[in-house]
């Protein structure tokens, strides 16, 4: 029982970053109908700005996410800008050309890393790198013994935070309501006066953003090495194949289902099954529920 | 208002619209009627914007606005509310009227302009909250139009909105552009339901394989042999 609760607060804990990683793919996704196959690479251009501004400055590395963040923003302006809009207009044989381009835009940004700051693996040593509450301390005949890694929660708060914010811009500001809008029905969106070639634009950098936000979050409870991104581009492909393309709530529950499951497997199965158990769940999503989470809330509406 | 001038429109190789012009006078409801295929549709998309003539210009109020960037029109004053509804089916009926006012004066008036849109479609009031995809068809055609209207246009185009309605359905809609033309709107309208279209326009351009073969006023057209023959079934 008592490891049953730790692997789910660990699970809920992980699953809420993997949300906020999820999202920034998913976002991009809806808009764009392309995976963004660079998302790792971004996040870990964001872990390295996180990682020098701590061994430089000695910056915290989650007030850097006010820094990586618009960094990365632009970057993504950049990258759709001058890289995925001139692609778009080529006919090519192949029709998801862009989506190739992505993956050579990852592999630059690793292998320049890799030049740049060599393929050490780096890590933020925090003060509070291994601070934790104890359930004991605040109850104590308590009958079973929980802890709550600090710099693991803050990084969930700050993810939760952010998803919030993210919320509230796209379900209530004129611009928000635009990028969903743009995800819907393009030609509809461009009736109604919404400028879908800047929508586009907006969203790389926003998905870009929220990523190397994410990339601040990891860095204190995480290592850092160029070749990274991988793993991650990998781990938001998952999340939003299991959320449903282009659903952003699909994707947060998406995040944290396979948060879950993956501490679970790691609890129970063993430390290193915990990419089986990833990409087991990837399998059965596609098997049973080809339309993802999205697909499953929308039946409930219905039913409403 | 609108003058449409000798345009061509093709969608890729294949040529749909022939040398048409025809003009929208101000206030007046003008409507484009005929068979599947005659390039209606097709003559919209190229006013709006979403398709470029090849060859003759379009003018609103005396602009040139074929070489305007699409999502410049509603602001200029063109709404268009498209074949299908094309409604954002995943956000709510307030959320897509919202849509319908982005820009300018409309955006300012938005509040004032939501309240006479649901008092001219109570049943929208009632359904504000309600994602759009889970509304009825002619629910969701009453959302279209009042997210056109949302816009606070000049020029109203509507493509098809009596398509795939329940005749009772089709009257409330009629009634419904009846009442915006008497606020003084100027409307184009293309349709198939030819009877009740020429009923309520003022004048109509009749087009065939691309090209405008008749033209004249509602009731002219009524009772023109060929329109009665080829659509009225008289």
């Amino acid at each position: 029982m008592e490891s049953f609760l730790q692997t789910l607060i660990a699970g809920v804990l992980l699953g809420g970053l993997y949300a906020l990683i999820g999202i920034g793919m998913t976002l991009i996704m809806g808009v764009m109908k392309i995976i963004n196959l660079a998302h790792g690479e971004l996040m870990m251009v964001g872990m390295y700005i996180a990682f020098w501004m701590f061994a430089k400055y000695g910056i915290d590395p989650y007030l850097s996410v006010v820094i990586a963040s618009p960094i990365l923003f632009f970057l993504g302006i950049f990258i759709q800008k001058f890289l995925v809009n001139p692609v778009l207009k080529v006919d090519s044989i192949l029709p998801e050309n862009q989506v190739i381009l992505t993956v050579g835009i990852g592999m630059v940004l690793a292998n320049l890393a890799t030049i740049l700051f060599t393929s050490d693996y780096r890590s933020t040593p925090v003060s509070y790198a291994t601070k934790a509450w104890y359930l004991s301390d605040y109850w104590n005949n308590a009958p079973i013994e929980l802890s709550l890694s600090f710099p693991w929660t803050v990084s969930f708060v700050f993810a939760v935070v952010i998803t919030g914010i993210l919320w509230f811009f796209l379900s209530k500001t004129d611009t928000g309501k635009s990028i969903r809008a743009t995800a819907q029905d393009l030609d509809a969106a461009l009736l109604m006066g919404v400028n879908v070639k800047r929508m586009r634009v907006v969203t790389f950098g926003l998905g870009a953003g929220l990523v190397g936000a994410a990339g601040c979050l990891f860095i204190p409870i995480y290592y850092l090495y160029p070749s990274l991104g991988g793993k991650f581009t990998l781990i938001a492909f998952v999340i939003t194949i299991l959320g449903g393309l282009g659903s952003t709530i699909g994707a947060i529950f998406g995040g944290l289902i396979l948060g879950i499951f993956e501490s679970m497997t790691a609890t129970y199965v063993g430390m290193g099954w915990a990419p089986v158990g990833r990409f087991l769940i990837f399998v059965v999503a596609l098997i049973f529920l080809p339309g993802g989470m999205a697909s499953l809330l929308k039946k409930k509406r219905m039913r409403k | 208002m609108l003058a449409i001038k000798n345009i061509d429109v093709s969608y890729g190789d294949v040529q749909v619209i022939w040398d048409l012009s025809f003009e929208v006078r101000q206030g007046e409801v003008l409507a484009l009627v005929g068979a599947n295929g005659a390039g209606k549709s097709t003559t919209l998309k190229t006013i709006s914007g979403i398709l470029r003539p090849k060859r003759g210009e379009i003018l609103f109020e005396n602009q040139p606005i074929h070489t305007v960037e699409p999502f410049r029109l509603i602001e200029m004053g063109i709404a268009h509310v498209p074949e299908a509804r094309r409604l954002f089916v995943e956000m709510t009926v307030e959320e897509n009227l919202d849509m319908g006012s982005l820009k300018g004066e409309a955006r300012k008036d938005r509040a004032a302009t939501k309240e006479i849109v649901f008092n001219l479609f109570p049943r929208l009031r009632e359904r504000q909250y309600q994602l759009t995809g889970t509304l009825s068809g002619g629910e969701q055609q009453m959302v279209a139009i009042a997210r056109g209207l949302m816009a606070k246009p000049k020029l109203l185009m509507l493509d098809e909105p009596s398509l795939g309605l329940a005749p009772i359905l089709v009257r409330e809609i009629f009634n419904v552009i009846n009442r915006i033309r008497q606020e003084g709107m100027t409307i184009l309208i293309v349709e198939q339901n030819v009877k009740q279209t020429l009923a309520a326009a003022d004048r109509a351009y009749v087009l065939e394989n691309g090209r405008s073969i008749l033209e004249g006023s509602g009731t002219e057209l009524s009772n023109n042999p060929h329109v009665q023959a080829a659509y009225l079934g008289v």
